[in-house]
């Protein structure tokens, strides 16, 4: 990326000054080395969303940005719904609320290394992972409506973890506003064998060791201290999510013109809020957050089950669980006013600060954990969401390491094998249905997770409190 | 002139290009579907034992290859196969086409990863210098 495009506000912070159709400017978080090794098209991508009728502030993206769909993923938007906003599928993206939670498991390494093997063996067995594999779970058309209006809430109704998981879950584990009947039997259909599946790419769940604690305050909040074994879990609204974000983003692309909408990039389809036609996504989008959360409780269980087994004396409290591809509607400080904004976060996390009303009341004085998944191999971190932050990009953080490498040229770099045994050196597992997939998942492969969770600290959004690192990993 | 009909991935820095190339925009199309099918396996370990037949329609031809991309991705799912023959046919706005291949079995195809959908991104239907027709988009994995 060209610096000669920006005017260097902080250390941390690169302003585009609007030109051309732009309505505000466009921002971006992120070192001078990062936004070095951006691709020029994050510039691209920020400055067209920056058009976009009702939006509010600025057009941000985060440290970890890159050449996404229409937004960059690592872009973060909000739109106000009085003066015009609009609500854009491709600012969502097709895996609606794919995130990651992070689960203790009162362990230490010591505890499990005696049975490692077995762990992996048994969670790979026990986690459908890959392309092709199913869930137990087969729903209804009653049961799926009821799914889709309940998320993690519904999940936990019928056993899938208990009621303590839902205060530790964004939305209290259930989206309101959610409407199935937007959501295409197509959609419905395409989700009829996934419940309780992984995905695959970068989607993981990854038994983890603590390594480091950077914040003992508010570590101690989360109840995470160094040489503790915690377990992470990365997926999505699976194939549901995929077809509702394939379907409007159509519609929107194709509807743009009825509203007047000039769009400078087709994929940045989207609708007015108050349209018919956003109202319908929003309904459909919400439904996919809660298959995502719902998901994301019965893998919860299942994990909870295998450690049982193998570990019987282990108990797995949720610590937190993120989304990173959504919209919400939330209450934000624009000039003194308290405005309600529909903020899209597309490959961003939430990450709201302490004394926030959405936060459970144990994690209110230590703010929103903020969950970085790393790439297969390499550290991930916990951060917490700051006062700061929320002033800064509606509160909102990086949510991983982004790819430094196309996955074609992956393919030609590496061998899934060796890639296997070189990490099992390291006293890393891996477990995966195809070495193919591993290959392109190498950990080279992505960008440095460390020097993007630097940025996001040294910017503001969000503070570093742990960073782990993986024993296990079961990839889809 | 005739153009020689091929597929070819290129790079996008999250995800995957699939490019179809061919005589004709048929063609291109079908090649492009056998791009999106290499993503996620090697199309020669797809033996084209049963047919299904497709339609879709759209406004322009770039809309166009993205529905016959996301159809496919849909069947896929569904169905639980993979497919590796393609014969498309192009009336106007109207595509129809027949996509041969098998039930998916995960321990003899080791598919690498699943796609989640066709995108607009470098998306491009248009015919080349030598007269041949190309058929490209980002999919999204």
């Amino acid at each position: 990326m060209d610096l000669g495009l920006f005017e260097r506000e902080a250390d941390f912070r690169w302003r585009i000054e609007p030109f051309g159709r732009m309505r505000v400017p466009g921002v971006i978080f992120a070192s001078e080395a990062l936004l070095r090794q951006m691709d020029a098209k994050v510039y691209e991508q920020v400055t067209n969303v920056a058009m976009l009728p009702g939006i509010v502030e600025a057009s941000y993206a985060m440290p970890d940005a890159h050449w996404g769909y229409g937004f960059p993923i690592g872009g973060v938007a909000a739109f106000d719904a009085d003066a015009g906003g609009v609500v854009s599928a491709g600012g969502v993206g097709f895996d609606i609320s794919c995130g990651v939670r992070t689960l203790h498991t009162g362990l230490r390494l010591a505890d499990i290394e005696a049975v490692k093997e077995r762990l992996a063996d048994a969670l790979y067995h026990s986690i459908p992972a890959g392309m092709g594999s199913t869930g137990a779970i087969r729903l209804d058309g009653a049961g799926m409506g009821a799914m889709l209006r309940g998320g993690a809430r519904w999940a936990v109704e019928r056993g899938f973890g208990t009621a303590a998981d839902l205060e530790r879950i964004e939305e209290g584990g259930c989206m309101r506003g959610a409407d199935p009947a937007q959501v295409s039997e197509q959609a419905k259909k395409r989700q009829r064998d996934e419940m309780g599946t992984l995905g695959s790419g970068n989607h993981y769940l990854e038994i983890q060791l603590v390594t480091n604690v950077f914040a003992p305050d508010i570590a101690a909040a989360f109840g995470v201290q160094e040489g503790d074994v915690v377990v992470s879990i990365h997926c999505g609204s699976r194939g549901l999510g995929h077809q509702i974000g394939t379907e409007f983003l159509r519609r929107m692309a194709v509807g743009a013109t009825q509203f007047g909408i000039e769009l400078p990039d087709r994929e940045l389809a989207c609708a007015p809020i108050d349209s018919p036609l956003g109202q319908d996504y929003l309904g459909a989008m919400r439904a996919a957050i809660n298959c995502a959360l719902a998901n994301r409780q019965i893998l919860t269980h299942l994990t909870r089950e295998t450690f049982s087994e193998v570990l019987p004396h282990s108990r797995l409290p949720l610590l937190y669980d993120v989304s990173h591809n959504t919209c919400k509607v939330e209450e934000h400080n624009v000039d003194g006013k308290m405005k309600k904004l529909y903020v899209h976060r597309k490959g961003a996390t939430r990450a709201f600060g302490p004394g926030h009303p959405d936060l459970p009341a144990a994690l209110r004085d230590a703010g929103q954990p903020v969950l970085i998944g790393g790439s297969m191999g390499t550290a991930s971190y916990i951060l917490t969401g700051t006062e700061r932050g929320m002033r800064l990009a509606f509160g909102s953080a990086c949510h991983g390491a982004g790819r430094a490498m196309s996955r074609h040229q992956a393919l030609r770099t590496w061998n899934g094998r060796h890639v296997v045994s070189d990490l099992a050196e390291r006293g890393i597992l891996i477990r995966s249905p195809s070495m193919r997939g591993v290959a392109e998942e190498a950990p080279d492969a992505y960008k440095d997770v460390s020097a993007v969770v630097d940025s996001a600290e040294h910017a503001g959004l969000a503070r570093r409190v742990a960073r782990v690192e993986p024993l296990i990993c079961i990839k889809g | 002139m005739a153009a020689t009909a091929g597929w070819e991935h290129f790079p996008h820095e999250a995800d995957i290009g699939v490019r179809g190339l061919g005589a004709t925009i048929e063609q291109a199309f079908e090649q492009a579907a056998l791009a999106l099918t290499a993503v996620i396996v090697d199309p020669a370990s797809v033996v084209p034992k049963e047919a299904i037949r497709i339609s879709c329609e759209a406004p322009d031809a770039e809309l166009l290859l993205v529905d016959w991309l996301n159809t496919l991705v849909y069947e896929m799912v569904t169905r639980n196969m993979l497919f590796s023959r393609f014969e498309v046919h192009l009336e106007e706005e109207r595509l129809t086409a027949l996509a041969w291949g098998e039930a998916l079995e995960p321990g003899r195809h080791h598919p690498a990863v699943e796609v989640k959908g066709a995108t607009y991104t470098a998306l491009m239907v248009a015919r080349q210098q030598g007269g041949g027709w190309l058929a490209q988009c980002v999919v999204d994995v």
